[in-house]
């Protein structure tokens, strides 16, 4: 596991006021959802025309745009590495997303989820395949519900497989936070406010990895273990939105992972070709 | 997508016994190896590829040219004039920034600058014509087995088509409605280039879009 040194943020949260909540299986969240239960997810690939790789993705009320250029020329070259390529992320948040208005300007928190994202998807990318080269990948955010960095990162990792860049895996991300002492997965904005703690996790399904760990607030030691199984869980669901959102624009139906169990000679007139390849 | 020691072929990687793809698309399972091809990719240029590219710098003695890579392209004055260098050369007149040319990759240096020569029989600058772009993962399918399937198109459309490996396609027929043609058929073939019997149902195509337009 290659897991990212955790990092810390000293904010400090408003302990919950009732300690007494039910334990009832059926404990609902505000928006009515069980506890390990996703936002809706909607994914679409290849959105953008002029960009050559781009998602939309709708996670809950999150709806985020993301186009990927490249790999292409280095611009400042001096930036440029002689044995891979960079990867630029720029995350922003539109104006509009949020209530009350908010700046364009970039801000110190734009600065730490584009720092976030490209770290948590630089693993899953093969760089070195570019030398000189750079990768850039841009992110509006359009509207704005919690748990933004999560969906820019599952939107990134579809727009870079449009753009047809060679990848180890998709990298897909999940958050799980706590609340009135109990842990949920997918954190919406309400839950992300209110709660005592939230911890972003980015996972590489196939390869089994973690490549973003972050967490904010007060969990135990078990808590915390359980909650990164918890948001493993969720990312496998997330994996498999990605993936049918890669397939839905080729008119892919037919999944196959496994080879067929004798190997087929290639036909003549056309390639046998209706399995589908993964990522 | 496969487990087990076998060699690799195009689009995959091995990580400990497992075989994984690295692009969407299509696994080709083949007795010694297992290969993917790829729905879309970029371009990555290969000595001897013939690619349409267009003019966006002159530098001094080169002109450099963007032919959808990662870098981009050189042509030096003896790749692009046949003749012994004289000074009073205006480099201007050969090729001039904007304009399109159908060039062949002559060499690769050691930071992958692709180098091209526009000597050659059906190389040079472009004057007139559509040009298409489709992802370069594509063009096989485009030119069909043996190139049945451009040869195809040419028959039946009477234009010629000039086909880039970096995904450019330049046609130009003898007027405009068959020109648009060829451009719709491409549209066609890119968006189905992974289902079987692509020929046949685009020559059914072509003589439908031919019909129409009478």
């Amino acid at each position: 596991m290659s897991k990212k040194p955790t990092t810390k943020k000293t904010a400090a949260r408003k302990p919950a006021k009732s300690k007494k909540a039910d334990k009832a299986a059926s404990w609902k969240r505000a928006d009515g959802r069980a506890f390990d239960e996703l936002r809706t997810l909607k994914i679409e690939s290849g959105v953008l025309p002029n960009a050559d790789g781009s998602a939309y993705i709708e996670m809950g009320r999150n709806k985020i745009l993301c186009g990927v250029f490249g790999p292409r020329e280095m611009h400042p070259k001096h930036n440029a590495k002689p044995n891979e390529a960079v990867l630029r992320c720029r995350y922003h948040m539109a104006p509009f997303s949020v209530d009350p208005r908010r700046s364009p300007a970039p801000s110190r928190r734009d600065q730490e989820i584009s720092m976030v994202m490209r770290s948590a998807l630089e693993p899953a990318v093969f760089l070195e395949r570019y030398p000189r080269a750079s990768i850039d990948v841009y992110l509006e955010v359009l509207e704005a519900d919690g748990g933004t960095r999560c969906a820019c990162i599952n939107a990134a990792a579809v727009a870079l497989v449009d753009a047809g860049i060679p990848m180890r895996d998709l990298v897909a991300a999940c958050a799980v936070g706590k609340i009135e002492d109990k842990l949920i997965v997918d954190l919406g904005d309400y839950e992300d406010k209110k709660g005592q703690s939230d911890m972003p996790v980015a996972y590489m399904p196939k390869l089994g990895k973690v490549t973003l760990l972050q967490m904010d607030g007060n969990m135990s030691a078990e808590e915390a273990e359980k909650a990164l199984n918890l948001a493993i869980e969720g990312c496998k669901k997330v994996y498999e939105v990605q993936r049918e959102a890669l397939k839905k624009k080729y008119g892919i139906d037919q999944p196959q992972d496994k080879p067929p169990k004798e190997f087929q000679p290639e036909e003549s007139e056309e390639e046998p070709q209706k399995e589908e390849g993964q990522q | 997508m496969y487990e087990g020691r076998i060699r690799t072929g195009e689009n995959t990687y091995r990580s400990q016994e497992q075989v994984y793809a690295t692009h969407l698309g299509l696994v080709n399972y083949s007795p010694d190896n297992v290969s993917v091809v790829a729905l879309s990719t970029g371009y990555n240029p290969l000595v001897g590829d013939v690619i349409i590219g267009e003019v966006i710098d002159i530098d001094l003695g080169e002109w450099r040219i963007d032919i959808g890579t990662q870098s981009e392209a050189v042509m030096g004055i003896p790749d692009a004039v046949d003749r012994p260098f004289r000074t009073e050369y205006v480099m201007t007149r050969v090729l001039d920034i904007g304009d399109t040319l159908v060039a062949k990759i002559v060499d690769l240096d050691r930071r992958r600058t692709p180098v091209l020569s526009i000597l050659g029989p059906g190389l040079g600058k472009v004057y007139d014509g559509f040009i298409v772009r489709i992802t370069p993962s594509k063009i096989p399918r485009l030119i069909g087995k043996k190139g049945s399937m451009i040869n195809m198109i040419i028959r039946e459309t009477g234009c010629r088509i000039a086909i880039g490996q970096n995904g450019r396609i330049l046609i130009s027929g003898p007027n405009r409605e068959r020109e648009e043609m060829v451009v719709k058929v491409i549209n066609k073939i890119e968006l189905e280039a992974h289902t079987s019997g692509l020929t046949n149902r685009t020559q059914e195509y072509l003589r439908q879009l031919k019909e129409s337009s009478r």
